[in-house]
């Protein structure tokens, strides 16, 4: 039978491979969809809690994290255009203006 | 067993689109893995019962946030000769490894510590439009108003940043 715990294993790996996404990608748009991998790990974890507890809350707060994950990729897709423009290319490690 | 089945598939699935994702070369190639993670954890929420959130992930992932990727990725012309995307350097990749590692580990450990937590069985409710919907209008009213104050705040400021100077 398929418990609580395969789903949160599952749910651990893929945050886990967000995780590594942000860390060992370069690009702007890799890391954001490396953080959309993240957000959708958490939500897993929500809705196999929601499942296992009887508590239909969790789902009501999947649906906010998806409001926030679609906040977050448009403004972080225009801060990446915006980015593209100015510098002519999407590696964060030529974003360094920054730097003192 | 059928839902054992459908839960391994989907989520070996998963875990294969999700690993294309974080060492795809080639940004196209990343977005259109992260569809099929999304439409992988579609039908896994399915199997938990999740109905409208299943259905509502799938509208707006694969409908709406992948399609916006997809359009800046090409918008920017960085899909075809991956010259603007390096891969990071050694430094980063063993870092980046080592990180994750750890961060598995523990969350292995807080898992196997509350195991004895987990083995409760699933639970009647379903996650169908009317129930979700009486508790987001009656418990969750006001989080749910802010939400379209965040929307619109997203809105606003993608106008903002993205809108080309007037000359």
């Amino acid at each position: 039978m398929i418990g609580l715990h395969h789903y949160l294993v599952l749910s651990a790996i893929l945050f886990a491979a967000g995780v590594y996404g942000i860390l060992s990608r370069r690009n702007v748009l890799l890391i954001l969809l490396s953080v959309e991998l993240m957000l959708n790990a958490a939500n897993l974890s929500f809705i196999a809690f929601s499942r296992y507890l009887g508590d239909l809350g969790g789902q009501v707060f999947v649906f906010f994290t998806m409001v926030v994950a679609a906040c977050e990729v448009t403004v972080g897709l225009a801060v990446a255009i915006l980015l593209y423009r100015t510098r002519g290319s999407l590696d964060t490690d030529q974003a360094d203006w920054l730097k003192g | 067993m059928g839902e054992a089945a459908a839960f391994y598939f989907f989520a070996a699935l998963s875990l294969i689109s999700a690993l294309c994702v974080v060492n795809a070369k080639n940004p196209v190639y990343a977005v259109l893995s992260l569809v099929v993670t999304m439409f992988c954890l579609a039908a896994l929420f399915v199997l938990l019962k999740a109905f409208f959130v299943a259905a509502v992930h799938l509208l707006v992932y694969a409908g709406a946030v992948l399609v916006l990727f997809l359009f800046v990725v090409m918008l920017l012309g960085v899909g075809a000769e991956g010259s603007a995307t390096p891969a990071a350097g050694p430094v980063f990749r063993v870092f980046g490894t080592v990180t994750v590692a750890a961060l598995l580990a523990e969350l292995g450990l807080v898992l196997w510590l509350a195991a004895d937590h987990f083995r409760s069985a699933p639970e009647a409710t379903e996650g169908t439009l009317e129930a979700v919907g009486r508790l987001l209008f009656r418990q969750y009213l006001l989080p749910f108003e802010v939400t379209s104050v965040l929307l619109l705040v997203g809105i606003i400021g993608a106008v903002v940043l993205a809108r080309r100077e007037p000359a």
